[in-house]
C-alpha cells in the first residue's frame, strides 16, 4: 500500500503532464500545418538577414 | 524609423505551394517587401499568414505575390478570423484527449482490479476510477448529451440516445457499486465509449474542415474588389463590400467585375459563361448594362455602378437556390438511418433483461447490472466509428487526385446517383478560349508570338503563351515592348516593329481572334475557341459504363451545344434559363436520384437541387459553394473516379454495419447471460472498433 501511494499519483501525473502537454501544442497551433513540417528541413535559412 | 506601427495580420490563399522550394521563396521573398513584416505558410492549407503595415493595399500585396510568381486570394477579413465550425473541431480534439488520458488511467487501475486486488486496494482503486471518470464524463459527453437532448425534446430518437442513457446509467450505477464495496465498475468501460465515439465525431468534422480549408482557397471572388476612380481623378482600390451605387469602376481587360452597373466609357467584349453559359463572349459599349461576375476580354471600360452585393442579379439565383437546398437537407445521413432502428432495439433489449432477471428472481442490483451491461455492449460503438473513420481515408484518398469532397454525406448521396446532368460550357468544356491551330503557323511567327503575348495579361494573350509553351516554343528575342490598353502589344524586332492585337476588321461574327503583324503586313490570324476538356469522351463513356445516364444541360444556344454532344453521342437541352435547369432536374429527381455537374452561376439553383453535385475547380464561386465536391484541373476523369470511390465506400460501411452486427449477435447473449464483467466489455468494444477502422482502411490506395 505504501508503494501504490507514491507510485499511483507518479502515474497520474506523467498523464496529467501529457494532456497538458498536448493542450499546450494544440493551442500554440503545433498541429496546424502537419505537411509543412515535413518539408521544412528542406529550407534553408537566410541566416544573416535576420535582424 | 523607430516609431511602432501597429501591424495588421492577412491571410491569403495560395494554391500554388507544392514543395519546400515554395515555402522558402515565399517566407523569404514576401518579407523583403517592406511593408510585409512577417509571412508564414501553412502548407496544409495552402495558406500565407502576412503580418503587414496597415497602409498596405491589397492589389500591393497581391503583387509582392505575383512578383514571385505565385497567385494570391485574400481571405476573411483582416481582423483575423473566428471560425465557427473549426472551433467545434477543436473542441472535440480537446474532449477526445480528455477522454483518452481518463481511459488510460482508468484502465491501468482497472486492470490491478482484474487481476485480482481485493478489499481496501480494490475500493480504493475504485474510487480513483470514479474521480477521473466522472469530470471526464461531464466534460467529453458533452456533444453526446446535447445532441441527445434535441433529439428528446423533438420527440425523436438518434445514435446519441442510447449512448447517453448507457454513459449515465452505468456511471450512476458504478457509483453505487464503489460505495458499496461492490466487485463490478463500469466507468472504464463508459470513458472507452466516450472515447470512441469521440473519435469517430472528430474525424468527421476534420474531413469537413479539410475540404472547408480547401475550398476557401478556391473562392477567388471573396475579398475582390475595383479601382474606383475618385473625385479628384485619382483611383483607388475598394473591396468590393464597400463599393456603392454611382461609384465609377476602372475594369482593366481580364478582370472580373465586381458590382452591376452601366458602361460609361469605352467598349470590350465581356465574358458572360459562369454567368449565362453562353459562349461567345458579349459585345458591350457606353450605356449597356453588365453583371457582377463577368470577364472583361478585350479592353479597360469605366463602368458606373448600379447595384452591389444583395441587389445584384445574384440575388435572383441564390433566393432560387434557397429554396432548391431544402430538398437535399431532407436527406438523412446512413447512421442515423440506422440509428432509428437501433436505438429502440437497444432500449427494448436493456429494459428485456432487467425485466427478465427480475422475473427470475435476481434482485433489481443485479438485474440493473445486467441490463447495464447489455447497454454498454451494444452502444455502437463500432457503427460510430465505422462510417466516419470509412468516409475520411476515401476522402483523402480523393484529395490525392485533386477532388475536395465537402461532408459525409456528400459521399453516401454520391453512391446511390444513377443519372448525372451536365452543364456545357465550362464543364464539358474548358470554358477558357484556347488558341487554334498553333502548330500551323511558321516556327518564327510562333517564336514571335510567345514573346508578345508574354507581355500582356490580357486573357487571349495568356491563353496563346499557354499554347505555345505547350509547344515548346523558344522565344524570340525583341526589345522596347510595349502595351496599348484595347489594342495590343508591340515592339521591336531587328528592324522590324511587329505588333500582337484585335483585328483591325471584324473577321467571322463575334469569334475571339488576334492578329500578328510584322511593320504593319498582316502575317497572321490566330483564332481562338472554347474546346471539350481532353477525356471527355473517355469520361463520358466510362460513366454510362458504370450504369449512370447522362445528358447535356446547357444555357447556351442549341447551334453552339450540338457538336459538344454529337462527339460526346449525349442528349441535350438547350437555351436553357436557371429555372429550366431547376425544373428539367426535378422532373428527373421523381424517379432517378440526380448528379447535377455544372460551374455557372446559372448551374447554382440546379446544383443545390440535384441529389448530389459536382463543379470544377474553375467554377463560379456560387457553384462551387453550392456543390458538394469539386475536382480541380482540365480532366473529367475525376468525376468518375470520385463516383466509384463514393460506392466503394458505401460498400465498405455496409460490411462494417455487418460486422457491428455479427459482434452484437454473439456480445448480446452473453450480457444477456450476465456473463460480460468489465474486463469482457472493454475487450469487445475495442476488438470491434479496431476491426471496422482496419476494414475501413483497406480504401487507402483503392485509386491506382
Amino acid at each position: 500500500m505504501n508503494g501504490l501511494a507514491v507510485l499511483i499519483p507518479i502515474a497520474l501525473g506523467l498523464g496529467l503532464l501529457g494532456l497538458a502537454a498536448f493542450f499546450w501544442s494544440l493551442r500554440r497551433g503545433q498541429f496546424d500545418d502537419l505537411d509543412g513540417a515535413a518539408l521544412r528541413i528542406f529550407v534553408e535559412d537566410e541566416e544573416e538577414a535576420a535582424p | 524609423m523607430t516609431t511602432v506601427i501597429a501591424l495588421v495580420e492577412r491571410d491569403f490563399a495560395v494554391p500554388d505551394i507544392r514543395c519546400a522550394g515554395c515555402i522558402a521563396k515565399l517566407e523569404q521573398g514576401l518579407v523583403r517587401d517592406r511593408r510585409i513584416a512577417t509571412a508564414r505558410v501553412n502548407f496544409t492549407e495552402k495558406r500565407v499568414h502576412l503580418s503587414c503595415v496597415p497602409d498596405a493595399e491589397l492589389p500591393d500585396l497581391i503583387g509582392a505575390f505575383m512578383a514571385l510568381g505565385f497567385e494570391a486570394h485574400p481571405i476573411g477579413n483582416a481582423l483575423g478570423d473566428a471560425d465557427p465550425a473549426a472551433a467545434g473541431s477543436r473542441e472535440l480534439l480537446r474532449a477526445v484527449a480528455v477522454a483518452g488520458f481518463a481511459m488510460m488511467n482508468i484502465m491501468l487501475l482497472s486492470v490491478s482490479v482484474w487481476s485480482g486486488a481485493a478489499g481496501a486496494t480494490r475500493d480504493l482503486f475504485h474510487w480513483l476510477s470514479a474521480m477521473i471518470a466522472l469530470p471526464t464524463i461531464a466534460y467529453a459527453g458533452r456533444p453526446f448529451f446535447r445532441s441527445a437532448w434535441r433529439a428528446l425534446r423533438h420527440r425523436q430518437t438518434n445514435m446519441d440516445v442510447p449512448i447517453s442513457i448507457g454513459v449515465l446509467l452505468a456511471s450512476t450505477l458504478s457509483l453505487y457499486e464503489t460505495a458499496t464495496h461492490g466487485a463490478h465498475t463500469y466507468f472504464d468501460g463508459a470513458v472507452m465509449l466516450l472515447f470512441f465515439l469521440l473519435c469517430g465525431r472528430w474525424l468527421d468534422s476534420v474531413m469537413r474542415d479539410r475540404a472547408r480549408g480547401g475550398i476557401t482557397a478556391l473562392l477567388r471572388n471573396m475579398g475582390t474588389g475595383a479601382m474606383v476612380l475618385g473625385a479628384d481623378g485619382k483611383s483607388r482600390w475598394i473591396d468590393a463590400t464597400a463599393l456603392e451605387p454611382g461609384m465609377v469602376m476602372l475594369v482593366a481587360a481580364g478582370e472580373r467585375l465586381a458590382a452591376d452597373g452601366a458602361v460609361i466609357r469605352g467598349s470590350s467584349r465581356l465574358d458572360l459563361s459562369l454567368l449565362t453559359g453562353e459562349s461567345a463572349p458579349q459585345l458591350v459599349r457606353p450605356d449597356d448594362r453588365v453583371h457582377a461576375g463577368t470577364l472583361n476580354l478585350d479592353a479597360p471600360v469605366e463602368i458606373k455602378v448600379s447595384a452591389v452585393g444583395a441587389d445584384t442579379a445574384l440575388a435572383d439565383i441564390a433566393r432560387l437556390m434557397g429554396e432548391a437546398a431544402q430538398g437535399k437537407s431532407r436527406y438523412v445521413r446512413i447512421a442515423d438511418r440506422a440509428a432509428r432502428l437501433y436505438a429502440p432495439a437497444v432500449h427494448a433489449l436493456a429494459l428485456l433483461a432487467f425485466v427478465g432477471w427480475m422475473i427470475i428472481g435476481a434482485g433489481w442490483h443485479q438485474s440493473l447490472l445486467i441490463a447495464v451491461a447489455v447497454l454498454i455492449i451494444t452502444c455502437p460503438c463500432a457503427l460510430g466509428l465505422a462510417v466516419p473513420a470509412a468516409q475520411i481515408v476515401a476522402a483523402g484518398e480523393l484529395m490525392r487526385v485533386g477532388v475536395l469532397v465537402k461532408d459525409g454525406s456528400a459521399l453516401e448521396r454520391l453512391a446511390e446517383v444513377d443519372r448525372a446532368m451536365i452543364d456545357k460550357t465550362g464543364t464539358l468544356t474548358l470554358g477558357r478560349p484556347e488558341a487554334r491551330d498553333l502548330e500551323r503557323l511558321a516556327p518564327h511567327v510562333q517564336s514571335l508570338a510567345l514573346a508578345l503575348a508574354q507581355a500582356s495579361r490580357h486573357p487571349l494573350s495568356e491563353a496563346l503563351t499557354r499554347g505555345l509553351q505547350a509547344l515548346d516554343v523558344a522565344r524570340a528575342d525583341v526589345h522596347a515592348i510595349r502595351e496599348t490598353p484595347g489594342f495590343g502589344v508591340e515592339a521591336r524586332w531587328g528592324d522590324h516593329v511587329v505588333t500582337l492585337g484585335r483585328p483591325s476588321d471584324p473577321i467571322g461574327g463575334d469569334a475571339l481572334a488576334t492578329q500578328l503583324s510584322i511593320d504593319g503586313a498582316l502575317i497572321a490570324t490566330i483564332r481562338f475557341a472554347d474546346r471539350l476538356r481532353p477525356d471527355a469522351r473517355a469520361a463520358i463513356d466510362a460513366l454510362r459504363s458504370d450504369g449512370i445516364d447522362v445528358s447535356i444541360l446547357s444555357g447556351d444556344r442549341a447551334a453552339a451545344v450540338a457538336p459538344v454532344a454529337r462527339e460526346l453521342a449525349m442528349t441535350a437541352q438547350t437555351g436553357m434559363s436557371p429555372q429550366d435547369k431547376l425544373a428539367a432536374l426535378a422532373r428527373q429527381s421523381v424517379t432517378h436520384k440526380v448528379l447535377m455537374i455544372g460551374d455557372g452561376l446559372n448551374d447554382g439553383p440546379a446544383l443545390a437541387a440535384g441529389h448530389a453535385s459536382m463543379a470544377p475547380g474553375s467554377a463560379s464561386d456560387v457553384g462551387k459553394n453550392a456543390s458538394d465536391c469539386i475536382f480541380l484541373g482540365d480532366r473529367l476523369m475525376p468525376i468518375v473516379a470520385t463516383l466509384r470511390m463514393a460506392r466503394r465506400t458505401q460498400a465498405i460501411v455496409r460490411q462494417n454495419f455487418a460486422l457491428a452486427i455479427g459482434y452484437n449477435v454473439i456480445a448480446v447473449p452473453l450480457a444477456f447471460l450476465g456473463y460480460v464483467t468489465p474486463l469482457v466489455a472493454a475487450l469487445a468494444m475495442s476488438g470491434s472498433s479496431l476491426l471496422v477502422v482496419g476494414n475501413a482502411m483497406r480504401l487507402k490506395r483503392a485509386i491506382r
